[in-house]
């Protein structure tokens, strides 16, 4: 029944490819972090304007990055773009639908966790004379950041496993690229996508840990 | 500008790709939850040893759901197994929603009040009745919107079979762009499936939660 034999000697030569593939993962999940985070920002400002414009474009963009699948998004930016005449690259495609993902989850993360800091935080931070900028500053963030960690650590994870999904729209200098770009070359699809899947649990458990050490450093009293 | 070449039978083709999403979330919500029920009690009452199986179903929610299906996939032609691409998404994804629903269950369990279980066993109930009459009703109105949650989250992770060669809604749209060229209108009903299927299953969860909580 069982008659094939694993050759893990030509997926371990590859590893060097590999691991350069896992830095653009690492770069472009990161950078969609971090456009995300600026995005979902804007956005939780956005939804608590007072202007129904605003703050109608914010909750159909957090609903839609909510309920559709990102390789949805992906394809959208892919070949829907393509319908304006816009031609963007796949790694352009891949980070933007990341990023637009990123921000409709964070922005509801955000929103969440504005709802946790108690309103007489500010009116006392107000009332001890500081400006509404100097107050969201000092006062509201730091305690923000503290209720939002976790839910950033998370979607920063899943911002790695969801770079995968730019393979689809072919994609081929990250892990999965790499890796696939190895399997149609030799077909040992086992065992170059079974050294992909461990390196991609090895980023999220060093991204897990490094949150957790910066958690431990930044939220000390 | 407002002519398209979508005809009626391509839209019947992305309803059935829809059906086929249907099928396969119900089917590995139908495996993850019973896997995820087992595991989930299991966690919560060993807690040391039953560390190796939420070791092991981490892996799961570390590696990228598309990389999962590959060498799932390739795995059963290396044992010789005969099953079909859409078995092979089942399997997968009824692992991987296991893997979240220990979680969501696990949780659950630990959020009933340990005095609210002393008081049960003390009124004589045996383990399994405490654990039937007391911990189950409690804990599944605590983990029923993490698990919609869920739901919701596989449904749109069923867009990654189209790797496998599952043709559900995302891939019978593509498809069909290849063959008529018209992306952004094909992809707007396709987002636009989509969308309703999560807003139908939203709700419907949001009506459950709200009887549920009348009895209270």
């Amino acid at each position: 029944m069982f008659d094939y034999t694993f050759q893990w000697r030509p997926a371990l030569r590859a590893l060097p490819d590999m691991l350069a593939g896992a830095w653009v993962t690492f770069e472009t999940a990161a950078l969609s972090m971090i456009l995300g985070v600026l995005l979902a920002l804007a956005l939780t400002v956005m939804r608590r304007m007072d202007n129904p414009l605003p703050r109608a474009f914010a909750n159909l963009w957090v609903s839609i990055a909510r309920n559709t699948p990102s390789l949805f998004q992906i394809y959208m930016l892919y070949f829907g773009l393509g319908s304006f005449g816009w031609h963007i690259s796949s790694w352009a495609a891949l980070l933007a639908g990341i990023t637009f993902n990123n921000a409709g989850y964070l922005a509801e993360n955000f929103r969440g966790g504005l709802k946790a800091v108690p309103d007489t935080q500010m009116r006392a931070a107000r009332s001890l004379g500081m400006g509404a900028f100097q107050a969201y500053r000092l006062i509201v963030f730091p305690q923000l950041l503290r209720i939002v960690y976790h839910p950033l650590t998370n979607q920063m994870v899943w911002a790695v496993l969801m770079t995968s999904l730019g393979v689809i729209v072919g994609l081929n200098d990250d892990l999965t690229g790499v890796t696939q770009d190895y399997n149609v070359r030799t077909f040992r699809t086992f065992e170059f996508f079974a050294i992909a899947a461990v390196l991609y649990y090895l980023i999220t458990k060093v991204i897990v840990l490094v949150a957790r050490l910066l958690a431990w450093r930044l939220f000390r009293y | 500008m407002f002519s398209t070449s979508l005809t009626a039978n391509d839209l019947l083709f992305m309803l059935q790709g829809a059906w086929v999403t249907l099928k396969l979330t119900a089917a590995a919500m139908l495996i993850g939850t019973l896997a995820g029920v087992v595991f989930g009690l299991l966690r919560a009452a060993m807690p040391y040893a039953t560390l190796p199986l939420s070791w092991a179903l981490d892996v799961f929610r570390s590696v990228p759901l598309l990389i999962q299906f590959v060498l799932f996939n390739s795995l059963k032609s290396l044992v010789g197994l005969d099953w079909s691409a859409f078995t092979v998404g089942c399997v997968v994804l009824g692992v991987y929603a296991a893997a979240f629903c220990t979680e969501i269950v696990r949780g659950g369990v630990l959020a009933v009040p340990t005095s609210l279980r002393r008081a049960s066993r003390s009124l004589g109930m045996s383990y399994w009745q405490d654990l039937r009459y007391i911990v189950l009703p409690v804990a599944t109105r605590v983990a029923f919107p993490g698990w919609l949650n869920l739901v919701l989250s596989v449904m749109k992770d069923t867009a990654l079979v189209m790797w496998i060669g599952i043709i559900e809604l995302l891939r019978a749209s593509q498809t069909i762009v290849t063959r008529i060229q018209e992306p952004l209108l094909v992809l707007c009903i396709a987002g636009l499936i989509y969308y309703l299927m999560s807003l139908v299953v939203a709700r419907l969860g949001a009506r459950l939660e709200r009887r549920w909580q009348e009895d209270d």
